[in-house]
């Protein structure tokens, strides 16, 4: 049975249960709708939650159910090397062998054996379908039969429909708890098992970051070195440099266009910053790579300077840019928020506007600059592809901003692109460099909230 | 306090150094707001620079160079059963000798076929299986010219520069004079980039591939984000009790908006690849994990529309027995819709533009085909741009910076809609 067709089939059912049980709504109180407990629309929607919920209940527990089955039944007929790979191997060919029997294009080699293995997932795959519609389709119909029975002018559908519509909108909003959930789940998993292979103090402490590439086994240093210290002395390079460039423009442009411009101002330079935010990184990427680095290394030749054309200078200076509008906008929020009260009080005083703005606005607005600098921080720490495409790739200690070095962000790119074995410390420890990232960026913003919380002066 | 003496009060304000003070204040202001006005001027000219740039290096992208040959579909190097399998490579090389005739050793032979494209033989070969009665007739046809020839015939290799520096020789260049001179080299829009995917060769190259896979993923994400990140926000915001929990769930979507996208990409890796083993490189997987980033964004764009609904309208539906579910969806949600659309496209904007979590689910992979669906492998539009970005032909060069500017295009449009929506259907209240 096609997946796709049976679910189709069985909201088929719930849609008619739907309008029979509107029909029926109508047609019990001889056409004066007035007289029902409930609007017909709830007597459509209590038919079709009665069939279609146990329905499609039971049809994805068939599905789910039904593929922890037919993956052990695949499993238990392959070749015996196979059922003794590794599970990343294995899962692999699992999933290719699917893909095969969907008529997609596996990413590995075809053998006979993923040919066998795609045939029974096909087989095992139309059986599953079978039952678990079958099964299906006649629970949806007897509560179909019960559901629609029991309308009447009396009945109170309203209040079961309502109860049911507010179960689904409290898991929507739980699906955000269990992506942090999933996220935190995720790393802290392959993380832990990284650090089964390295330990956690060679992975904090340790001065040297060379993930290689293992040709052959006996190779030496083939286990590569896991010092993440390289790696956050280049991101934080990185994000300094942004935070010059993008702190003094974003706070004073805000401060002018909150302050100071005209409205004609405003107007043209709110829209400018919209646009420089909305740019794709990988446009910035792009500029950092092919424009700026180029432009720095031959403006530094002839100063004699030597400058790297991967440079941390170039990456860090077109991410600055980027955060711009960031820094801006958030800025103009803190600013915003200052009562009039205070300005006025200010220049009733005799002060100029550049008084009032450095004296009062600003040190009243500072708590939520503060808080919007620590998101930009976050920001710039967390930002990929301008590193990727403009920074370097190897690992370098190095205060010299000139110089190629390397981010987080950038080897946890590097380690995933291509092709993945999953059990290596080289892969489990870009999982292990996204735990550390995950815990930066949510710790810079739980203290941008608190410092928000805690300094905001309160003015009514 | 001995110039307060020395003075009477009243000069302190009118006194030479008062004077000089105001102008030192005064002085300050300007500077300050100079200084203001400089950062905003240096934001613009880097805006500038950085589109200014783009365009320069990418106009010339959506052009190409066409050749003419005179082609002789000799019955001899295509079986007229079965044309698809004809010997084109053999036709172009002789229609080259025919016009170079005093060409004979074979390296030259090769340097003379290395003018055109490969697509020439992929353009024959479509005709001939269109139409075979061609078979054996001699037709003028125009072909795409190689990428070097390309690159010349626009400017970016330099004439003047000697030979050895130049990708170009001698001897290539005064053949493609000869055609110039004839008239049988023109430039022509690039119609291959906007329908074709991607290609090892830059004049074949095309975005068409990224594009619609860009558009797959979109739809998945919409599909995923836009009715769950609604429900979460009407619930948050209209039925959630003052509860703890509530409030945890408050904070917990305020911090998943700060977590960096790659971070994402690994969550789509480990649940959405080796978790529930969809398959790698698919729009689904790509919109699944783009979803989940724009999950935030929607539901604090959403609740931000449900608050801009007064209460009144809610009271007047309670007045005449509504009860809330009924206020909510006949009432509070219409008049929020504008609202929650500009949301929902700047979501989908910003989702367009996302290139890093992909790069973690493997839509790195050169894919030639166009995806067909959610499911074929595909790539998207800002990691294809990444992906030319990366490779060290020239003419890729223009064409990332022409891929650039479709992408911007597609986003300036997007936001244009969502001005739009606000503008036009923005109830002040």
């Amino acid at each position: 049975m096609n997946l796709t067709i049976a679910t189709f089939v069985l909201l088929g059912l719930a849609a008619t249960g739907y309008l029979m049980g509107r029909r029926r709504a109508v047609r019990v109180t001889g056409g004066n709708t007035a007289l029902l407990h409930s609007r017909p629309v709830y007597h459509g929607w209590y038919v079709a939650l009665a069939c279609g919920l146990p329905a499609i209940a039971l049809w994805l527990a068939a599905i789910v159910i039904g593929d922890t089955l037919i993956d052990g039944a695949v499993i238990a007929s392959l070749p015996q090397d196979l059922q003794q790979a590794s599970t990343p191997v294995l899962n692999r060919f699992l999933t290719d062998a699917h893909t095969l029997s969907l008529g997609g294009t596996p990413t590995i080699e075809i053998t006979p054996a993923l040919e066998q293995a795609a045939a029974d997932y096909a087989r095992l795959d139309a059986l599953r379908g079978w039952i678990g519609f079958v099964g299906a389709f006649a629970v949806g119909l007897v509560a179909f039969g019960f559901s629609y029975r029991r309308i009447a002018v009396t009945t109170r559908t309203r209040q079961p429909v309502e109860r049911v519509l507010m179960i689904v909108l409290l898991i929507a909003a739980a699906i955000s708890i269990l992506t942090t959930v999933g996220i935190v789940f995720s790393v802290l998993f392959e993380s832990l098992r990284f650090f089964h292979k390295v330990p956690l103090f060679e992975f904090l402490f340790g001065l040297q970051w060379s993930p290689q590439i293992a040709l052959r086994t006996d190779q030496v240093g083939s286990s590569g070195a896991f010092g993440i210290l390289p790696l956050l002395v280049g991101t934080a390079m990185v994000t300094v440099i942004a935070m010059l460039v993008a702190g003094p423009i974003g706070l004073l442009s805000a401060v002018y266009l909150a302050e100071y411009a005209k409205p004609r101002v405003r107007a043209f330079a709110k829209p400018m910053l919209e646009i420089l935010a909305g740019i794709p990184t990988v446009v910035y990427g792009f500029f950092a790579a092919l424009v700026v680095a180029p432009w720095l290394r031959d403006a530094g030749a002839t100063i004699g300077l030597d400058v790297a054309s991967e440079s941390a200078l170039a990456a860090g200076f077109v991410m600055g840019i980027m955060i711009i509008p960031f820094v801006s906008s958030l800025t103009d929020d803190a600013l915003a928020a200052v009562p009039k009260a205070l300005r006025d009080a200010s220049y009733g005083l005799g002060a100029t506007q550049q008084e009032t703005i450095t004296r009062v606005i600003l040190p009243s607005a500072l708590p939520g600059i503060v808080a919007g600098l620590l998101l930009a921080v976050s920001r710039a720490i967390g930002e990929t592809m301008i590193v990727v495409m403009a920074a370097g790739l190897a690992a370098n200690l190095t205060a010299n901003p000139l110089e190629a070095v390397t981010t987080v962000t950038v080897q946890i790119v590097t380690l995933l692109v291509g092709d993945q074995e999953f059990d290596s410390a080289k892969t489990l420890a870009a999982f292990a460099l996204g735990l550390v990232l995950f815990i930066i960026t949510l710790g810079l913003n739980v203290i941008a909230l608190r410092v928000v919380q805690k300094y905001r002066e309160k003015y009514d | 306090m001995t110039e307060m003496t020395a003075n009477p009060p009243a000069a302190i304000h009118s006194g030479k150094a008062a004077q000089a003070r105001l102008r030192r204040r005064y002085g300050a202001e300007r500077r300050f707001r100079l200084i203001c006005m400089g950062t905003l001027a240096i934001a613009a000219v880097f805006l500038v620079i950085l589109i200014g740039s783009i365009v320069l290096r990418g106009w010339s992208g959506f052009l190409a160079t066409e050749m003419e040959l005179t082609v002789t579909l000799d019955p001899a190097q295509i079986d007229a059963a079965n044309p698809a399998q004809g010997n084109y490579r053999t036709i172009v090389v002789d229609a080259l000798q025919r016009e170079f005739p005093d060409v004979t050793s074979r390296s030259d032979i090769r340097a003379l076929l290395g003018m055109v494209s490969n697509g020439a033989f992929v353009k024959l070969q479509n005709m001939v299986t269109a139409d075979p009665s061609l078979i054996g007739q001699t037709i003028d046809i125009w072909v795409p010219a190689a990428s070097d020839i390309d690159m010349l015939n626009k400017g970016y290799i330099e004439r003047d520069a000697p030979e050895e520096l130049r990708r170009v020789d001698d001897q290539t260049l005064a053949w493609i004079d000869t055609f110039e001179a004839d008239g049988r080299m023109k430039t022509v829009f690039n119609w291959t980039f906007f329908t074709t995917g991607d290609s090892r060769e830059p004049e074949l190259a095309g975005i068409a591939g990224a594009a619609l896979g860009s558009f797959w993923m979109l739809l998945v994400t919409f599909l995923v984000s836009f009715p769950t990140g609604v429900a979460a926000a009407v619930y948050l915001e209209e039925f959630a009790p003052k509860k703890r929990w509530v409030d945890i769930i408050e904070v917990n979507i305020n911090n998943l908006a700060a977590v960096p996208s790659i971070v994402f990409g690994l969550l789509g890796l480990a649940v959405f690849l080796n978790l529930m083993h969809l398959p790698r490189s698919a729009p689904l997987v790509g919109g699944l994990t783009l979803a989940l980033m724009t999950l935030p964004t929607i539901i604090i764009t959403t609740r931000a529309a449900l608050k801009g609904v007064p209460p009144s309208i809610r009271e007047a539906a309670y007045g005449i027995g509504a009860s809330p579910v009924q206020a909510i969806a006949h009432h509070v949600l219409p008049l929020a819709l504008p609202r929650l659309l500009t949301g929902a496209i700047i979501g989908m904007a910003q989702a367009l533009g996302e290139t890093a979590p992909l790069l973690m689910i493997g839509m790195v992979a050169f894919i030639v085909d166009l995806p067909h669906g959610p499911m074929d492998a595909a790539t998207a539009l800002p990691v294809q741009i990444f992906l030319w970005a990366d490779s060290p032909e020239r003419g890729f060069v223009e064409k990332t910076s022409a891929a650039i500017m479709v992408l911007l295009g597609f986003l300036i449009f997007m936001n244009g809609i969502a001005v739009f929506l606000r503008q036009r259907f923005e109830v002040r209240w």
